[in-house]
């Protein structure tokens, strides 16, 4: 991929603190994401791969170093700035889907739009539009607990990519779905790259899952890898 | 709108739980507005009172009678428009538990000084010409099922002997503040019978009713009528009707004060008991929020969130306990009428339920809003699965 870094990052370090020990997790990492990307993260268990994914996410706050996403130093904005640019900039799709139980899987995915200074019109065009995008159109008014784990992984999609976001970010999409349901995200996640455009950064410990990608990088320890050009 | 449609989903999401604790605010907020309107009834009396009326009795004690001579003196001093007189007789009909109150006033004035008690002019007449009449309240009459012509009977206990009183009209209250439970019958009837025994209460009188022409000398007045006699065998101490009323009051200060602090300790005890449902819901949902924060909804949404479902529960909880207010205060004004002559739910009762309701419903909501704006996304998502 030839296209310019919408993701830059240099030297980032990230440790916690436990009790009075300070455990490091990333080690001066370094990492360019070009738009339109399909990056997968691998990695053991405690590897860093998801705090790496929050830091790029703007969930979590590095100790050090930068982090550029679309030409803004997510390091710079404050709390409220950073929910700001989250709601604008990032789709989120996670393991458990996180879906709202109590919201229809339409509701869910106007969920972001509230946040937007969209009309009630624009919003329903908008989720209906999503909806359509990952096949659930005739789902809009089913709640999480009416939906199987793959349809309720493709409304979390849905709402993910509503708001037209920067970037996505996939934690273990397909980690809690059937082979089926997985190969469908994934295939989900394929289009979205190639058809909308969009740039992906996931994590994954399924190498199935990891092949999809245009890119994968191993973490270890707290230490990147250097770039794997995915067989695909 | 889709804010609103959450905080209305999540507040029902756990029924049984939501359930008892808008069960716990509607008992709270009952026995709340119950409580209020318990002390709302023991003020009934200064609240009705007026201004322009003041009421001078013997300086030693009630108990005591005054002269019916110092009408005259008390008529002649500046800023008196009208005087009359009562006694309290305290007569019981057929038994003791039956107790309401019963005066022997000089009728025509007294009566026009309570412009309040409202009285059709046929019976008023009627009771005026006949020295063995009585008026009696709408309450009382219904209470005991007496009609016009009935002839009464009291039991005399400070006046010895059995009374007969024919009912001669039945008074209402201009409104809802009105005591209807009094019984009123001629003066002049019971110190006959007095001076007739050669008892000493012959010509006396419990305390004489002034009215002034206006209400700023009240207490100008009050000092000229009691300077008046003094170092006479009967001083007067004289007052407004609110003060009188309140003396009565202040002699069971102690109740009132105990009835105020329970009221206070049931809203107490509620907002613990919200405060536990909210600081529970907001535990578990500690993942949810920080769903909510990752697709950008900052502390002032969560916080929304949660606050708006603390409103939604213990507001819904007021309101069925204030709209279940007024049907209990109806049967307790029915048990308690010997009591509670006056026992009406007041605007002031229902403002403070719904104001007690939403401090209530905002303290309960802070702790567990604190907690979920504070927690890190990542550690709030790692409770998720």
């Amino acid at each position: 991929m030839e296209s310019k870094p919408i993701v830059e990052i240099r030297n980032l370090v990230k440790s916690y603190r436990r009790g009075g020990q300070i455990l490091p997790v990333l080690t001066d990492i370094s990492l360019d994401v070009a738009e339109g990307e399909f990056l997968a993260l691998m990695g053991p268990s405690g590897s860093g791969k998801t705090t790496l994914l929050n830091l790029i996410a703007g969930i979590d706050r590095a100790d050090s170093g930068l982090i550029n996403i679309g030409g803004i130093d997510i390091a710079s904005l404050s709390e409220t700035e950073l929910a700001r640019w989250r709601a604008a900039n990032v789709g989120f799709i996670f393991q458990f889907y996180n879906l709202i139980p109590v919201l229809t899987a339409f509701e869910n995915v106007e969920l972001p739009l509230t946040l937007t200074g969209l009309s009630k019109k624009e919003r329903r065009d908008h989720a209906e539009a999503a909806l359509s995008v990952v096949n659930l159109s005739d789902r809009m008014e089913h709640y999480p607990g009416q939906l199987s784990g793959g349809q309720q992984q493709r409304v979390a999609i849905a709402r993910a990519v509503v708001t037209d976001p920067t970037i996505l970010v996939a934690d273990e999409p397909t980690g809690d779905l059937d082979r089926t349901s997985a190969e469908e995200i994934l295939e989900l996640m394929e289009r979205l790259v190639h058809e909308l455009g969009k740039t992906i950064i996931m994590v994954t410990h399924d190498p199935r899952a990891a092949k999809k990608a245009h890119i994968i990088r191993h973490l270890d320890k707290g230490v990147l890898s250097a770039n794997t050009q995915a067989d695909f | 709108m889709q804010i609103l449609k959450l905080i209305f989903k999540s507040a029902f999401r756990h029924k049984l739980r939501t359930f008892l604790t808008v069960l716990g605010v509607t008992i709270a907020i009952l026995a709340f507005g119950l409580l209020r309107t318990v002390i709302s009834a023991w003020y009934a009396g200064v609240e009705a009172s007026s201004a322009s009326r003041l009421v001078s009795r013997n300086a030693v004690s009630l108990v005591f009678p005054l002269p019916l001579s110092y009408k005259e003196k008390i008529r002649q001093v500046e800023g008196v428009k009208r005087v009359s007189y009562g006694t309290w007789f305290g007569g019981i009909y057929i038994d003791e538990k039956n107790f309401f109150a019963n005066y022997a006033v000089e009728p025509k004035i007294y009566l026009e000084m309570y412009p309040e008690l409202i009285i059709p002019r046929d019976q008023l007449a009627a009771f005026l010409r006949d020295r063995k009449a009585a008026v009696a309240g709408r309450k009382l009459a219904e209470r005991f099922g007496w009609k016009i012509g009935d002839i009464i009977t009291l039991k005399g206990t400070i006046f010895p002997g059995n009374w007969d009183f024919v009912l001669r009209g039945i008074y209402k209250g201009r409104d809802q503040t009105v005591d209807e439970t009094a019984f009123f019958f001629h003066w002049d009837y019971l110190n006959e019978v007095l001076k007739k025994a050669g008892r000493s209460w012959a010509g006396q009188v419990g305390w004489y009713m002034i009215e002034i022409n206006n209400p700023n000398i009240a207490a100008d007045v009050s000092l000229r009528i009691d300077k008046m006699f003094k170092n006479s065998l009967a001083e007067t101490l004289t007052e407004t009707e609110k003060a009188f009323q309140l003396g009565f009051i202040s002699m069971s200060e102690a109740i009132v004060i105990a009835i105020q602090l329970v009221s206070f300790v049931i809203i107490f005890i509620i907002m613990a008991v919200v405060a536990n449902t909210m600081a529970m819901t907001a535990r578990e949902r500690i993942g949810e929020y920080a769903i909510f924060k990752t697709l950008g909804f900052g502390a002032f949404h969560i916080s929304g969130l949660i606050f708006g479902e603390s409103l939604v529960i213990t507001m819904t909880g007021a309101f069925l306990g204030i709209g279940l207010t007024f049907p209990a205060a109806k049967i307790f004004s029915k048990g308690l009428t010997q009591f509670f002559p006056i026992f009406n739910v007041e605007h002031k009762t229902i403002v403070l339920d719904v104001i007690a309701a939403l401090i209530v419903a905002v303290v309960a909501a802070i702790f567990p809003a604190w907690r979920a704006t504070k927690i890190r996304i990542a550690d709030g998502l790692r409770r998720i699965g």
